[in-house]
């Protein structure tokens, strides 16, 4: 490889929805070398930073502060760092006399469940609406678009009665996992997405596996999925932080405290834990999050950027 | 094998052996069969796990909440017809005015404090030419925390006491205390405040993607015009960003609309109703504790905000595309 090729390289526009590069802004180099543009721009730039780490940063490093500080000293002086030093003990007694650790395992569980059927119907129903497109699947897929445009206020009670009577089932879904799990695979944004990643994958592919004899199940698992690697992590992404996330739909239907997540718990343990116990516990919920996003931040920013663009 | 062929031959040779339903038994079962040889029951197999969660747990719900806007349900009788009732009953409720206005106002700052800041954050960060990566990681973070723990800190942030965190910062420069969540004035600001902080950090990565959408060569056209740095953010990159920011707006207002999480954990609706919003009235006929039970006009009024919101966003895009079109 040539120093020209490997700058060429280099040039090479990369994937747009990262937002992470562009190639020419509103600044140019002429704007650059002059010494009043420059020293404004730069001073801007520091400012920017620095209330970007206060405000971004900021509440997580009191919030870590706090975890290991004796209450006393929490509520005394929020903002001293240590006067009396450190109490680990907080952390030790929020995952365990507080049960935190219980919670966090059904926080997981939960998010594993929901991760998978959103996983299932969105590679399953793109497939059928993008590769197979049997001649209804012009009706299901306007009948999924159409509950884009659907709040999901609406939703909340015929779906609280639906889970209390299903069908079929003949037995309440309450306090029972898949009440969580089976309705956020409804979820339109995940099969639009999927839809639209497969429409763009090579359809010569496909004929050229059909060719060699493989049938559609084998087309999906040896031929589709394999090439839809990128899709899937962005959906993944999306599919576990939005069941981190959730609220209210779990506080209805998990009635019961043992198999609540962390986001339910935290507000009903709030009254009756000691502070600096429970700021443990808070900083303990966060942590898996921001370890999760600062690894796999390209996926979470990309993931965001094409939220826009969908929703666009 | 039409199963994986191109989709208009395709669909034309499954509708034909989709067709032959009439006829005798014979002629069912061999139209049953060759649907099966054609890939039909396979394409059903796939399509299964997306019409079974979305019938049962979506497309049901959905016309099931227009059904039961018209009756009454409580669970242990069946359910009775009662015509307008429950519209009626949730439009004279004293409480709903009080609930559109804190909700027209919680939209109204939202949009004051929460739509120029990723926009001029963006704006900013685009020009960045080190360490990037550092600017767009730190602009997002707060949307990674839990919105529950946000609450949650956040409240502990807004102590009303002389000691709380707020305080005690605004105290190092003469101000305060200030009963944060308790005082009427100053309640609703903030709750905003701290929904602008875990919203903004998405809304910054939308404009940072569309900012790279603006083609270098019209700088280079406006420079050769003689433009400056604001001119060109004025003539080039603003109104290259109007049509993401005409949808950022809307979507802000429709999420705005059904804010619930930050009243439901700040304050519950207090102090006297001051952060009552339109979906914590849904949730309280519903599943409240003292109320709680009315199915009935909780879907009528959970109906009439979707037809508002999907009246608003018609009437909006057709606006906006008139903006763009002139």
């Amino acid at each position: 490889m040539t120093s020209q090729d490997i700058r060429a390289v280099g040039r090479a526009p990369r994937r747009a929805t990262s937002g992470l590069d562009s190639a020419r802004g509103y600044i140019s180099e002429q704007d650059w070398r002059r010494p009043t543009v420059n020293a404004t721009v730069k001073t801007l730039h520091v400012v920017l930073l620095v209330l970007l780490v206060i405000v971004g940063v900021g509440p997580m490093l009191l919030l870590a502060k706090y975890a290991i500080t004796p209450t006393q000293d929490i509520i005394r002086t929020p903002l001293a760092i240590f006067p009396n030093g450190i109490r680990w003990e907080n952390v030790a007694e929020a995952w365990n006399d507080v049960q935190i650790s219980r919670y966090f395992l059904n926080t997981i569980w939960l998010a594993a469940g929901s991760w998978f059927v959103q996983l299932l119907v969105a590679t399953t129903g793109g497939y059928v609406l993008s590769v197979l497109r049997p001649a209804w699947g012009k009706v299901v897929n306007g009948l999924v678009i159409a509950t884009l445009f659907v709040p999901s206020v609406v939703l909340l009670v015929p779906l609280y009665l639906t889970i209390i009577n299903p069908p079929l089932v003949g037995t309440s879904l309450i306090n029972n996992f898949f009440a969580v799990w089976l309705p956020s695979g409804a979820s339109a944004f995940n099969v639009v997405l999927m839809t639209r990643f497969f429409d763009s994958l090579p359809r010569e592919v496909f004929e050229a596996a059909e060719i060699d004899g493989a049938g559609p199940f084998r087309l999906f698992w040896s031929v589709v999925l394999p090439m839809s690697k990128p899709i899937l992590g962005v959906v993944s992404v999306f599919a576990s932080i939005a069941s981190w996330k959730d609220f209210l739909w779990p506080m209805l239907v998990l009635k019961n405290p043992d198999l609540q997540p962390l986001s339910v718990r935290l507000p009903a343990i709030q009254a009756q834990t000691d502070l600096g116990v429970f700021l443990a516990a808070l900083a303990i919920s966060t942590l898996i999050p921001v370890v999760f996003f600062l690894i796999f931040q390209r996926l979470f920013l990309s993931g965001a950027g094409l939220g826009g663009a969908v929703k666009g | 094998m039409s199963t994986l062929s191109a989709p208009p031959s395709g669909a034309v040779a499954r509708v034909g052996s989709a067709q032959p339903r009439t006829g005798n038994r014979n002629g069912r079962r061999r139209g049953v069969l060759t649907w099966v040889r054609g890939g039909g029951l396979s394409t059903l197999i796939f399509a299964l796990p997306l019409l079974i969660v979305f019938g049962v747990f979506s497309w049901w719900p959905i016309v099931r909440s227009v059904v039961m806007s018209f009756q009454k349900t409580n669970l242990v009788a069946p359910p009775r017809w009662v015509g307008w009732d429950n519209f009626h009953y949730v439009l004279t409720d004293p409480d709903l005015p009080t609930a559109i206005r804190n909700t027209l106002y919680f939209a109204l700052l939202a949009l004051v404090i929460g739509f120029p800041i990723p926009l001029v954050t963006a704006v900013l960060i685009s020009s960045v030419r080190r360490l990037k990566g550092v600017y767009t990681v730190l602009a997002y973070l707060p949307v990674v925390v839990p919105p529950v723990v946000a609450v949650l800190l956040w409240k502990f942030f807004y102590d009303g006491s002389p000691g709380g965190v707020f305080n005690t910062i605004l105290g190092y420069v003469g101000l305060g205390p200030y009963q944060w969540l308790s005082d009427h004035a100053l309640v609703m600001p903030s709750l905003v405040l701290e929904a602008t902080w875990a919203a903004a950090g998405g809304t910054v990565i939308i404009y940072l993607a569309a900012l790279i959408g603006v083609p270098g060569e019209l700088y280079d056209a406006a420079e050769v015009d003689g433009a400056g740095i604001w001119q060109k953010l004025w003539h080039v990159t603003l109104p290259h960003l109007r049509g993401v920011l005409y949808i950022t707006f809307i979507l802000q207002i429709i999420a705005t609309a059904q804010v619930f999480l930050e009243p439901f954990l700040f304050t519950g609706g207090g102090p006297a109703n001051r952060t009552l919003t339109v979906l914590l009235m849904i949730y309280n006929y519903a599943f409240g504790r003292s109320l709680g039970g009315d199915y009935g006009a909780a879907t009528a009024l959970s109906l009439m905000l979707a037809a508002f919101l999907a009246l608003l966003s018609i009437v909006y895009f057709k606006l906006t595309s008139r903006w763009s079109t002139s």
